[in-house]
């Protein structure tokens, strides 16, 4: 058996711990990396930006823990953005999880948004984020397609309180605010098919502006939808969570994440490029010892 | 009869929505947010239902000593353990008797399973009048003990660290951990599948590559052109091919929608 036969059969389990090395050692290595930035995530970047102070935006945080890697630092990052704006928030969460999510979310923006921080060269001044005032989180219920069909006619129908037990009509931040048409836009973060339910029942009855978090494999699905104008933004994957944290000025889970899955990428470009190397080679030397 | 009521059900209700749909006017909205409460309520039916249904798989996974068995009681122990969890929380400055209250709930709960399962009557019994007197220690916990109590019809229990912590601990790092796991995989079946066998297998190959390069910072000049490439295949060929998938989807959707209004597809009634 020559070289290229046994590239052609190689235990799966040296390509996992090859990966696995890779994986450690660019975690290892305290090297930056750097974040080339697409269309699709600086028109979400620059849409918060430019919104006035007190505008309400609308995050959907529709992922359960098998998603953190990926769709977390995006929901870390456009929170933190929105707080440091002076925006306030409505979070839902429309999978079986996400409650948990969010609420772990919230804890951690609220707590890092107390410390003065400069983004961009622009200082901000440390601040308390109040419940109810500066964000309000509705929480969960089952069959997201009706629930974001009944928020379209009043966040009440579908959450008379909020995730806490508290009367939305009580919350400072909710007085006049009825649904979709109160709301600047909808950043849906998703792993699943709640995203179609966003595009489909909300975005296509209500016309609010939309804009997409995904992970990695699901993002390609989606650019028909930013092609039409349906959305006017996608973040695909832990690379795009890396590219808002870098127009933020914000580094943070996901630019850290990037020294590792740079790496992890291009070994398993260069295993794929191997493999067809021994399957070429050794597709020829049959064909010779056929003739 | 039994047949012709959901039928005309589903036929005046699933009309109903499709109109009402054009229609913006005031009483149309009204129906239509009465039928998303009826939805809601229906749908926490389903709920209980999946509950039941997943504590009758387990109990009967555990009497009939089915391959991993044990698995069913840590999946019991799992969704009564996060029950008490979310339906309880401490009002006091210390937890008291809550955690030992906690594991004699489970134990007692685990005695009527067991009585449950167990063949021989005899210990049944035994099990089940050990099951309920550990289930009166724990009332008489409940009662006595100031420092926690529950809260059925508020959301105290949503802010229960014990709750908080299982969920962050141990639910987080599980899910997570599996699908990280998906990497290693991806990547091993990456390397075995993707094979340049012929021109249209060759193709992907270069698409899956360039895409995969995209955005890559380390590949100098290369970089811009490698975007450019992706962003081509991702917008021109993918979006062409992704649209008509969603519009065949689309008009797949209304025809079969169109069945089940008319009566042609039945099968949502259990049988064809």
């Amino acid at each position: 058996m020559n070289i290229f036969e046994k590239m052609m059969s190689l235990d799966r389990r040296w390509v996992f711990l090859s990966l696995l090395i890779v994986c450690v050692a660019g975690y290892a290595s305290k090297s930056e990396t750097p974040i080339l930035i697409n269309d699709e995530v600086k028109s979400i970047y620059n849409f918060i930006d430019e919104l006035p102070a007190g505008e309400i935006v609308f995050v959907a945080i529709d992922y359960d823990p098998n998603a953190l890697a990926e769709l977390h630092p995006m929901t870390y990052a456009v929170m933190e953005h929105c707080f440091r704006k002076d925006l306030k928030v409505i979070f839902t969460a429309l999978s079986q999880n996400g409650p948990g999510m969010a609420d772990l979310a919230i804890r951690d923006i609220t707590d890092s948004l107390k410390f003065d921080r400069t983004y961009n060269g622009v200082e901000y001044k440390g601040k308390e984020i109040v419940n109810g005032v500066d964000y309000t989180f509705l929480g969960y219920k089952p069959y997201f397609a009706f629930i974001i069909l009944g928020m379209g006619q009043d966040f009440r129908l579908q959450f008379p309180t909020d995730y806490y037990g508290t009367p939305l009509d009580s919350l400072p931040m909710m007085q006049g605010v009825l649904n979709y048409d109160d709301v600047a836009c909808v950043i849906d973060i998703s792993a699943g098919n709640i995203t179609d339910a966003w595009i489909t029942y909300g975005q296509g009855k209500y016309g609010f502006k939309l804009a997409l978090g995904l992970t990695g494999v699901m993002a390609a699905d989606f650019y028909p939808y930013l092609n039409s104008g349906q959305i006017f933004g996608i973040m695909g994957g832990m690379l795009g969570a890396a590219q808002y944290e870098k127009l933020a000025d914000n580094p943070g889970l996901a630019i850290d994440g990037m020294r590792v899955q740079v790496p992890a990428h291009i070994f398993i470009i260069f295993f794929i490029l191997m493999g067809n190397v021994g399957f070429i080679v050794s597709r020829r030397a049959k064909a010779r010892g056929g003739n | 009869m039994r047949r012709q009521i959901p039928f005309a059900l589903v036929f005046i209700f699933g009309t109903f929505m499709v109109f009402q749909y054009f229609v913006p006017h005031e009483t149309s909205e009204w129906i239509y947010e009465y039928l998303l409460d009826w939805i809601a309520i229906i749908g926490i039916f389903a709920l209980a239902l999946g509950i039941w249904s997943f504590y009758k798989v387990s109990v009967d996974k555990i009497k009939d000593k089915n391959e991993d068995w044990p698995y069913s009681v840590i999946s019991l122990s799992g969704l009564f353990v996060m029950i008490f969890f979310g339906f309880t929380a401490r009002t006091g400055e210390s937890w008291g008797f809550y955690f030992p209250a906690l594991l004699i709930l489970t134990a007692g709960l685990g005695m009527f399973t067991m009585a449950y399962t167990e063949t021989s009557s005899s210990k049944s019994k035994t099990s089940a009048m050990i099951g309920l007197g550990l289930i009166v220690v724990f009332v008489i916990i409940s009662i006595m003990d100031n420092s926690w109590n529950f809260y059925f019809y508020t959301q105290e229990g949503l802010k229960n660290i014990a709750f908080i912590s299982f969920f962050e601990h141990i639910m987080i790092p599980i899910q997570a951990t599996m699908f990280s796991l998906l990497a290693f995989f991806i990547s091993s079946a990456a390397y075995r599948a993707f094979r340049a066998r012929n021109l249209l297998s060759s193709i992907l190959l270069i698409a899956a590559l360039i895409v995969m390069l995209r955005f890559n910072p380390y590949l100098g000049p290369v970089s811009g052109l490698m975007a450019d490439g992706a962003d081509w295949l991702i917008n021109v060929p993918n979006l062409a091919a992704k649209r008509a998938i969603i519009i065949g989807i689309g008009l797949g959707i209304v025809a079969t929608s169109l069945k089940v209004l008319l009566g042609i597809e039945r099968s949502y009634m259990g049988k064809g």
